[in-house]
């Protein structure tokens, strides 16, 4: 059973400030991963937790005790690390039985964890190996081994699969869920891939600059971006952002885009929710990902005729970028569906999965339709 | 290691061998005559041209361990035959061994010298090391104001050469009553190899990666433990060249050996040549007394050559 919180945490590295208050709680069992971009401060932050960094400010509660002035031997909290750091000079075995002997264990029952910890990561055939012989999804059990062995409270893993290959690291992937179910321990994992935090996480934090931009389960994060920078972070390829103006003709609200005279249709009700967030016209930003582009091949009612720019094709499906005015807008079709660049296509934006943002401050604007 | 190669190559390859063989020839040749005087007669010892080929004998060496006198005629057949085998060789030789009322064979000051050096050398590497290794650990680890400031400094007390703090240091010691003692040349000797040991040691344990202690901390252990159980192994090669070469020189030393001890604590660098001065030299006990003298250095570093020859720690951490 361990909680850990964060409360107003603030870090400098010199002038530069890392961490800019951040408050997160994260519950018992928890997987939580941080998710941002190079140098937004996701190590930092693990560092701190793990007591590897001191806070200029804020607390850091485990099991709601502050722990900040805790040396890190003392928090009972495990770390993967991003290079693995296995000891050279000692064997897998070793290794794994390090953070015991740093205990008052027993011989014996120091062997029975670690043989039990090597058997459910399969890797007791490696016990006697030194790391240098070891393959990198090797090494990286090992470094999940040496973590999880004395039932830390809990696990901190920093990019624990950024160097393995594409291959390995989607099994690797599973392998780390499956580990989570069986084990059940609160867990901050770190990344920069989208991807992985996706399929990992309960709920995912965003950083960016130091700031923490959104917490929620990836669903949220995917399908209700708090601002502009989670809407184009999560989410390959990324979400089309346009400058938007919103006006209403005849019964239903057009959104033009690209300084196009003519907009997209949206229901009537947008107009209403639109001046109820206050947003003013012409500082709006319409974000929609390719998937909510609808295309079709002929005139319809409520489709605008574009034109077909780039056709890249990934095999399950197309991305198809699509000229509106001076704007391109990224549709995703099944695969084929439009022959050849230069085509003409209708399209339309399908308004559940719309988002509004204030292109100011960036945030959305909640508007659900 | 086998690559492909061309012929050309191969052929570059053989000559490097063989310059390679004459180099490493030239090198031992002066090694050679020291062991092979070491082993000769003494009239054989300053022939010319040089005799290379000769019966081994260990007379030298029994010369070298004890006190001796010229026999100005030859022994009586009884005292002779009463000797024992290795008293025999050193009558051979136009000498006697001086003993003592009781009978006691009279030591030479070689063997005290050599136990001095033994002791000054160990305990200065041992000193010089471990407090070398720690203050490279602070300085590769923590911030330390000024550290480049500091470490040049360090650097700057192996700048002036020996002769000229020689005679201040004398003076000092004097004061201090250290001159002629064990601890004068082990602090001497430590405070040379510092500099040196604290420059080398930071290098190798700037390599180890700050992450092994990490993952340490993390697994319970406290910065201390940490730095015995992590550190120290990682940077075992580092420490035994580091050793290897402070041992070196305060085995070697012979400046401040010479000027700082006469009797108690002098080393075997200042009187293996002071030996030469008094009366006819015997070569072959001077090859003798060099000869063991060069044997430490050599089981020392052949010790450790395994650490020597491997390279920095191998891979563990993905970069
Ligand atoms: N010891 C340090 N001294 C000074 N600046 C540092 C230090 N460690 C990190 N930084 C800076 O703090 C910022 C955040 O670094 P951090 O390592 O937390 O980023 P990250 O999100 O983990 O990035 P990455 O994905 O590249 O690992 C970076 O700009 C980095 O340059
Ligand atoms: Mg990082």
């Amino acid at each position: 059973m361990t909680q850990i919180e964060l409360r107003g945490i603030q870090k400098y590295f010199g002038a530069v400030q890392v961490i800019k208050d951040l408050n997160l709680a994260i519950a018992d069992n928890e997987f939580i991963v941080l998710l941002g971009q190079s140098g937004c401060g996701k190590t930092t932050t693990l560092r701190a937790v793990a007591g590897l960094e001191t806070i200029d400010e804020g607390d850091i509660l485990i099991d709601g005790q502050p722990v900040q002035h805790i040396k890190a031997s003392d928090r009972d909290i495990a770390m993967v690390f991003q290079s693995f750091s296995l000891y050279p000079h000692m064997t897998v075995y070793e290794n794994i039985a390090f953070p015991l002997r740093a205990t008052r264990m027993g011989r014996n029952d120091v062997d029975t964890s670690v043989r039990e910890i090597a058997g459910v990561l399969r890797i007791t055939g490696l016990l006697a190996r030194k790391p240098s012989a070891l393959s990198g999804g090797d090494m990286q059990r090992v470094a999940i081994g040496r973590a999880l062995v004395r039932r830390p409270k809990a696990m901190l893993m920093d990019e624990p699969i950024g160097a393995l290959d594409a291959k390995l690291r989607e099994e690797m992937r599973a392998e780390i869920k499956r580990l989570h179910i069986k084990q059940g321990s609160t867990t901050i994992y770190v990344t920069h891939d989208q991807v992985e935090a996706m399929s990992l996480a309960d709920r995912i934090v965003i950083m960016h600059e130091g700031i923490l931009q959104q917490v929620g389960s990836p669903d949220e994060v995917y399908s209700h971006p708090a601002n502009m920078f989670v809407a184009q972070f999560v989410g390959s390829p990324v979400m089309n952002m346009a400058q938007a103006i919103v006006s209403e003709t005849g019964g239903h609200a057009s959104v033009q885009v690209g300084g196009q005279a003519k907009g997209f249709e949206f229901p009537a009700a947008l107009a209403n929710r639109l001046s109820d967030a206050r947003a003013e016209n012409g500082k709006l930003t319409l974000g929609v990902r390719p998937e909510g582009v609808l295309i079709s091949r002929q005139a319809r009612e409520g489709f605008m005729p574009v034109e077909a720019h780039i056709i890249e094709p990934l095999g399950s499906h197309d991305i198809v970028d699509l000229k509106v005015g001076d704007q391109m807008i990224r549709a995703r079709t099944k695969s084929g569906f439009v022959p050849g660049a230069g085509e003409a296509v209708w399209a339309r934006i399908d308004p559940v999965q719309a988002h509004f943002f204030n292109t100011a401050t960036g945030s959305s604007l909640g508007i659900r339709l | 290691m086998a690559a492909v190669q061309t012929r050309s190559e191969r052929a570059l390859n053989r000559i490097a061998i063989a310059a390679v063989l004459v180099i490493t020839l030239i090198f031992l040749a002066p090694i050679y005559w020291i062991t092979a005087t070491a082993f000769k007669p003494r009239n054989l010892a300053t022939t010319i041209p040089p005799t290379v080929l000769f019966e081994p004998e260990i007379s030298p060496f029994v010369k070298l361990f004890t006190k001796r006198s010229q026999l100005r005629e030859a022994p009586a057949p009884e005292e002779y035959a009463a000797a024992p085998w290795w008293e025999r060789m050193v009558f051979d030789g136009g000498e006697k061994i001086v003993r003592s009322g009781r009978g006691e064979v009279q030591p030479s000051g070689y063997p005290n010298r050599f136990m001095n050096s033994l002791i000054v050398a160990i305990t200065s590497t041992v000193l010089a090391v471990g407090m070398g290794t720690f203050t490279a650990y602070g300085f590769s680890r923590f911030r330390v104001k000024g550290e480049a400031d500091l470490l040049f400094f360090i650097l700057s007390t192996r700048m002036l050469p020996p002769v000229v703090v020689a005679i201040p240091m004398f003076l000092m010691y004097r004061v201090v009553g250290l001159n002629d003692t064990h601890w004068g040349l082990i602090i001497l000797y430590t405070a040379f190899n510092l500099s040196f040991s604290v420059w080398l040691m930071k290098g190798f344990i700037d390599e180890i990666p700050k992450e092994y202690e990490e993952a340490a901390l993390v697994d319970g252990y406290t910065r201390m433990q940490a730095f015995f159980k992590i550190v120290i192994p990682e940077a075992a090669t580092g420490i035994a060249a580091t050793a290897v070469f402070c041992f070196i020189t305060a085995w070697n030393e012979y400046a401040f050996a010479l000027i700082m001890t006469n009797r108690r604590a002098q080393t075997a660098p200042p009187f293996i040549p002071s030996q030469v001065g008094s009366g006819l030299p015997d070569w072959t006990v001077i090859a003798a007394g060099t000869f063991l003298f060069l044997l430490p250095v050599a089981i020392f570093t052949f010790l450790l050559r395994n650490h020597l020859l491997r390279g920095m720690s191998f891979g563990a951490i993905r970069k």
